[in-house]
């Protein structure tokens, strides 16, 4: 009943315009912004504007495993696909890598491991859908993400990157950690999801 | 009380330690989001009109968009449910609820479920309703109301918030260190994400070409909410769709440079469909609820262009009313301009409650220059100042206009006023025993008289040669 009434009340509303604007036809070149697009290398750019969002890319698996070290996040899951190429070596440096994530340990994780589909080199963003990240939830509750991203997948823009969405019925851009700036404006990582956001690229 | 705004009135209410902490909130941050838009962008105006017109395209096409964007869902599996009123959307999202047996619940931000006060309802029907985002968990623990669109907790400080964690069992002992008390509400609040039996959330876009809704978050909240639960039901106005997901490069990189100065948000959540197949995280079934609730008589009405607003607040942070009154002196999810304009127009049969709130602006302008959809606010607050006067609204504090109307059309009367003003300047008006007129000054200082100069100076200006 409601779906009818609406319709006809829309109807009624824009059936009374004297002019109806037209779709503006633009240029996508015009939502580009030249600063942070700064540089050739795909992969520089990205990794200078995930440095801006406190973000991290790492190239290697031991630079990986230094910094979990560091940080003392030593077990945590990786997507069973990725064991053997990273979970494996990071094991043989002395950490505790599952490849199950189960949802009554949620607090167990602290770090998870899982794919990235893609990547904005404009804005640092990771781009995650649910064929390619195995567990939603692993890539969401450790203090540590890491998204494992292949080069090759880096857009340059946000555009590029919205032009190549794909079917997935869910995907997720992350543009660094989980931040808030609710209690006074004061800015807090680390809210509901990763407090590090680490992109693996290889 | 002459002279002074019915705001003024509610604005006193307020305690002077919110007053403060919203002036302090609002003001912060704007010439850094400006930087942020001006340093990345050369015409970044030009983006801002570009946006305007791809609202008020869709706008215009909404029939033909919705029907769309209905379609779209519904070939993915989604359900799509239409709500006329507030109470039909109560209702609608109520019945899913029951039918699934959900008794406990975490909600991201959402204006809309402000808008239509879905928590108290939801919870008066036996649903534990939790929200998640940080400042609307505490605002629910304090069941209060929101004071800012973007910023709900503007009018708070880490000492109460430190006091309700303690009072409401969030917390064992009083700390009032901002990263504790973030702590402190991810470890509490992860525990009713894992037990939740659904998630409600709003959307920021829909897309009609792919049915995709957009939600982006800062915390992850709305991303953790839907992550264990089974059930995703989605309240969406009518006004949030856009025609194509590639007009998102617009919205998306405005959204969050005038919201909180950031390029992108966070989290920006792309969704048409329940979980895939092979991912065990993710709702098995999804609603969408479109909701009208007023918004298909402000597209009848000629102050239309407001339902471009993607609620960003930086008309907020700018207006200097809004930061002198702060939020809850505009009485409804909507404060500041954007309320001034929304609340009297959304809330219709409620008109005359709210049509003070366009004469709290000193039309100066600030909300149009930062707004990224470029909505001409100063513009639609006169026209609802006008639409108060036509239907004789009644207005308690308004200072008597007669005299100054009848001078002002008639010339003789007004050369003769302004010769005689400048001897206003030697009465004493400050000692004077007129009410109204002691009620005006004071509240300010009135500039010594000048008038008549102006025509003394025109008279012996020579015309142009061409």
């Amino acid at each position: 009943m409601s779906r009818a009434a609406i319709f006809r009340k829309i109807s009624a509303a824009t059936a009374a315009l004297k002019t109806k604007a037209p779709r503006p036809e633009y240029d996508a070149s015009i939502t580009h912004s030249t600063p942070k697009l700064a540089g050739s290398n795909l992969l520089e750019i990205f990794s200078r504007n995930l440095a801006e969002v406190n973000g991290r890319a790492l190239l290697s698996i031991a630079e990986l495993a230094d910094f979990l070290t560091k940080n003392e996040q030593l077990r945590g899951y990786c997507d069973p696909v990725l064991y053997e190429r990273i979970g494996s070596p990071l094991a043989a440096a002395g950490l505790t890598v599952e490849t199950t994530y189960e949802r009554t340990r949620y607090d167990d994780y602290q770090f998870g491991i899982t794919r990235a589909s893609g990547a904005i080199a404009e804005s640092g963003t990771l781009i995650l859908d649910d064929e390619h990240t195995s567990r939603r939830l692993a890539a969401l509750s450790p203090w540590v993400h890491v998204a494992v991203l292949e080069r090759s997948t880096i857009h340059r823009t946000i555009g590029d990157a919205l032009a190549a969405l794909g079917d997935s019925p869910n995907i997720i851009w992350v543009t660094g950690p989980s931040k808030t700036a609710d209690v006074e404006g004061i800015l807090i990582e680390g809210v509901h999801g990763p407090g590090e956001q680490i992109a693996l690229v290889l | 009380m002459f002279g002074t705004q019915l705001i003024d009135d509610y604005a006193r209410q307020i305690a002077d330690e919110k007053q403060a902490s919203v002036l302090n909130g609002s003001a912060a941050g704007t010439e850094k989001r400006y930087q942020v838009l001006h340093q990345d962008y050369a015409q970044p105006d030009a983006l801002r009109r570009l946006a305007g017109s791809i609202k008020d395209h869709t706008l215009h096409h909404l029939g033909d968009y919705l029907t769309q964007a209905e379609h779209s869902l519904t070939q993915r599996g989604v359900h799509v449910h239409f709500a006329e009123t507030d109470e039909d959307a109560r209702q609608t999202i109520l019945t899913i609820l029951q039918q699934h047996q959900v008794s406990r619940l975490t909600k991201s931000k959402s204006m809309a479920a402000e808008e239509i006060h879905l928590n108290p309802f939801l919870i008066d029907n036996g649903v534990e309703c939790l929200e998640s985002d940080l400042g609307e968990f505490i605002i629910q623990l304090d069941d209060d109301i929101p004071s800012h669109i973007v910023k709900p907790i503007i009018h708070k400080n880490r000492r109460g918030i430190a006091n309700s964690f303690l009072r409401e069992g969030v917390a064992e002992d009083y700390n009032d260190d901002p990263q504790t008390i973030t702590r402190r509400a991810r470890v509490f609040l992860r525990k009713k994400y894992m037990d939740a039996q659904a998630c409600i959330t709003g959307a920021n876009f829909l897309c009609a070409d792919s049915g995709r809704l957009v939600i982006v978050t800062n915390e992850g909240n709305s991303r953790f909410g839907m992550a264990p639960a089974p059930l995703h039901i989605a309240l969406v106005g009518i006004e949030k769709l856009i025609p194509g997901e590639a007009d998102l490069a617009v919205f998306l990189n405005l959204l969050g440079r005038s919201a909180t100065g950031q390029q992108l948000t966070v989290y920006t959540e792309f969704i048409n469909g329940p979980r895939s197949a092979s991912q065990p995280d993710g709702p098995e079934q999804m609603h969408v609820v479109f909701l009208d609730n007023g918004r298909s008589s402000v597209l009848a009405s000629n102050c239309r262009e407001i339902l471009r607003c993607i609620r960003c607040g930086a008309c907020q942070n700018v207006c200097p009313i809004y930061r002198q009154a702060s939020g809850h002196a505009y009485r409804s999810p909507y404060g500041g301009p954007i309320g001034a304009v929304l609340s009297p127009l959304l809330f219709g049969d409620r008109f005359p409650e709210f049509a003070d709130l366009p004469k709290a602006s000193t039309l100066c302008g600030a909300c149009n220059e930062v707004c990224p959809v470029n909505i001409p606010i100063p513009d639609l607050l006169l026209r609802l100042r006008d639409k108060a006067k036509r239907e004789a609204v009644p207005s308690p504090a308004a200072i008597p206009m007669a005299p100054f109307a009848l001078l002002a059309t008639s010339p003789n009367l007004w050369r003769s006023a302004m010769s005689m003003s400048k001897a206003m300047n030697h009465l004493p008006l400050d000692v004077a025993p007129i009410k109204p007129l002691q009620d005006w000054l004071g509240q300010r200082t009135l500039p010594p008289s000048k008038g008549g100069d102006f025509r003394k100076w025109m008279k012996t200006r020579r015309k142009p040669q061409h």
